[in-house]
């Protein structure tokens, strides 16, 4: 990757300094396959996230929903940094990351925070839910290192855990309480923008409302950004301002959460809406489901065209021709699909 | 007569922090040819149950305290292993949760496929693996006959599921037991799964006991559906009722805890605390806790399944006494 001679703050000082906090420029990360014992080879590559655009608000919940394999937790990993970026620019508060030294990166991390799936996986096992807390605090120099336990206090306030069981280890915690722990763990920096991939899956419904709650009203609260990746719809739906929808890489829709679920443009989007299970009987047995044929194509050697044409219901022969670009669908929405007006 | 009666099954587990009731006392029936739905949170005796009649609760810890389960005339809990082997695999079968541990990596689909006919059924391995192929077929397996011969690791994960229903269909069952199948696949890959169990039943006119912790997955399968809160069961009912007249408070609240059911950008409905510790005796309703309509007689008393209606049970107390 080649970056600019200049430094980051002239490179970025004609961005536009309205509300949006994250802007993704035609980002791309692909993964080199290599083959070989002693000289490894190059053999092919996986293009895990393939030129996405994107911005997020401040304030804003955008959910990103796709199956697995589509690479949206690699979307998310990109945009921490936490791999490399092979394409385009992350900018973060005007502030572009693949140019960012070792120690600016270190500052631009305060301002995103990241919340994993398996709360039994992300938090230390042989680490106090004080210790979980306070390193990031002292990691950064938040405050003197006096007020660390009022912080921590108010941080486990803040996620709706009393300050009492500050001495615990995660094992003494149910899922629910981990996911408090972690979340609590993301705010510890005031951060603009959190990242939460699929920070509901692991667990019961009963905890994921909770949890669901809890996001949205600290986002509210702290006027946070938050990238709220799942798989299940439902959820993304309620929690989401704004919904982008990523197949093989690619986002092909993208649109506030109510349109796009409810009235989805994309063929794909169509069939992901028409497969979600209803608790509903009457509505589950009367509705036709589009059923899809087939798994999603590899990354590796992704179809000609658009992506989604072997498994398309409406593919022409120009579907394989071309891939589709992200064009605007109304004032609002965002939709690649050739056969956009025809379907 | 039901195809399969299990009365008062209780399944312990005997730990060193305590004897944990993991099923605690529940019976119910399975009509031939009927798909019963089990619905549960985490830790609600929905597997154990099954695992329990398909004798696979690890002894110890695990011990099957009382209770019967009777399938075609046969108590699959205290016959003989041989009676008990020659029933499991061919007239009940199971699917698990993740079909990526529950083949072996180190066979062929081939082999893992021909196995239950095998032993089941005398019949030559040529004979058996043209059985295998055309059950391939018919799961959706295209190119069946070049795939047989591969490994687990080369399919995907719906693939691997399809294959694990092959292998579970392929001495033609009388029940299947389906433990939460589609929870680790994509929704569209569910979606094909799902209907593809749908068809399958029909061909076969099997029972199928779905277990599922998302009520949006039991309300297009199943003909009845049974609520399971710590070891017991709260609610039994056909899906239609359940879904739009429940009565025991705890599948009122699982049901309006659903984010697709409530209106966008409200605050969600959620259920108070967290489910009981099950190594410690509950001396009432075990949701008591939990419960928003909760009473003193709540806390002391426990409530035993009682019917609404000819189709329709519940277990509160206050749903009983007519006061909710």
């Amino acid at each position: 990757m080649t970056r600019p001679a200049s430094g980051c703050r002239r490179a970025n000082s004609d961005l536009p300094v309205d509300d949006t906090i994250l802007q993704l420029n035609n980002v791309s990360t692909h993964f080199p396959i290599l083959s070989g014992f002693v000289r490894k080879r190059l053999v092919g590559t996986v293009k895990a996230v393939d030129g996405v655009t994107l911005a997020v608000r401040r304030g804003e919940v955008l959910g990103l929903v796709g199956e697995s394999g589509c690479g949206k937790s690699t979307l998310a990993r990109t945009i921490m940094q936490l791999v490399p970026t092979t394409g385009g620019t992350v900018v973060l508060n005007g502030k572009n990351l693949s140019d960012c030294s070792a120690t600016e990166m270190l500052a631009v991390r305060r301002g995103m925070q990241m919340v994993f799936q398996d709360p039994y996986a992300s938090l230390n096992p042989r680490m106090t839910v004080f210790a979980t807390l306070a390193e990031p605090l002292l990691v950064h120099g938040v405050c003197p290192p006096a007020e660390v336990p009022a912080r921590v206090a108010n941080l486990m306030k803040t996620v709706g855990l009393a300050p009492r069981f500050m001495q615990k280890y995660p094992h003494e915690f149910s899922g629910g309480q981990r996911q408090r722990i972690a979340i609590a763990r993301a705010l510890a920096l005031e951060p603009k923008i959190i990242i939460a991939d699929e920070p509901v899956s692991a667990l019961d419904v009963s905890i994921q409302a909770q949890i669901l709650n809890l996001l949205s009203q600290l986002c509210r609260k702290m006027n946070l950004s938050l990238i709220f990746i799942a798989h299940d719809l439902s959820v993304v739906k309620h929690i989401s301002d704004r919904v982008a929808v990523m197949y093989l890489g690619k986002i092909i829709e993208l649109g506030p959460a109510l349109d796009v679920i409810d009235r989805p443009r994309h063929p794909y989007t169509r069939a992901l809406v028409s497969a979600i299970p209803t608790p509903n009987p009457d509505v589950e047995r009367a509705r036709q489901r589009i059923v899809l044929a087939g798994d999603p194509p590899s990354p590796i050697n992704p179809p000609a065209g658009c992506a989604f044409h072997p498994r398309c219901p409406y593919a022409q022969e120009k579907c394989k021709l071309a891939v589709p670009p992200l064009v605007s669908d109304g004032p609002t929405r965002e939709v690649a699909c050739v056969r956009l007006g025809e379907i | 007569m039901p195809l399969l009666t299990v009365t008062d099954l209780r399944t312990w587990f005997h730990t060193r922090n305590g004897v944990y009731r993991a099923v605690d006392g529940i019976s119910f029936s399975v009509e031939r040819g009927e798909t019963l739905g089990i619905v549960g949170e985490s830790g609600s005796g929905k597997s154990v149950t099954c695992y329990s009649i398909m004798g696979l609760v690890p002894t110890p810890p695990g011990r099957i305290e009382s209770g019967t389960a009777i399938f075609g005339g046969v108590d699959l809990l205290h016959c003989s292993p041989k009676q008990a082997r020659s029933i499991r695999g061919k007239r009940v079968a199971m699917i698990f949760q993740d079909p990526m541990t529950s083949l072996n990596p180190y066979l062929r689909i081939s082999e893992q496929l021909i196995e239950p006919l095998l032993i089941h059924e005398k019949i030559s391995r040529r004979d058996a693996l043209a059985r295998a192929l055309a059950m391939l077929e018919e799961v959706g397996i295209n190119d069946a006959a070049k795939r047989i011969h591969l490994y687990p690791h080369e399919f995907s994960g719906g693939m691997r599921q399809r294959v694990m229903i092959a292998m579970a269909l392929i001495t033609k069952p009388e029940l299947l037991i389906a433990d939460e199948p589609t929870t680790a696949l994509d929704v569209t890959v569910q979606a094909q799964i799902l209907e593809l169990i749908k068809k399958m039943q029909r061909e076969l006119g099997m029972a199928v006991i779905f277990i599922t912790h998302d009520l949006g997955v039991v309300s297009g399968l199943c003909d009845r559906v049974q609520v399971m809160y710590a070891g017991r069961i709260v609610e039994t009912a056909d899906t239609r009722t359940l879904f739009y007249s429940p009565k025991h408070p705890y599948t009122r609240a699982l049901q309006r805890s659903i984010p697709s059911m409530q209106d966008k950008g409200t605050e969600l409905f959620t259920i108070p605390g967290m489910p009981p510790d099950l190594s410690k005796p509950i001396a009432g309703c075990a949701f008591a806790p939990r419960c928003e309509f909760v009473t003193e007689r709540c806390q002391a008393e426990k409530p035993e399944l009682a019917p609404v209606s000819a189709t329709h049970d519940q277990a509160c107390l206050r749903v009983q006494a007519g006061e909710l």
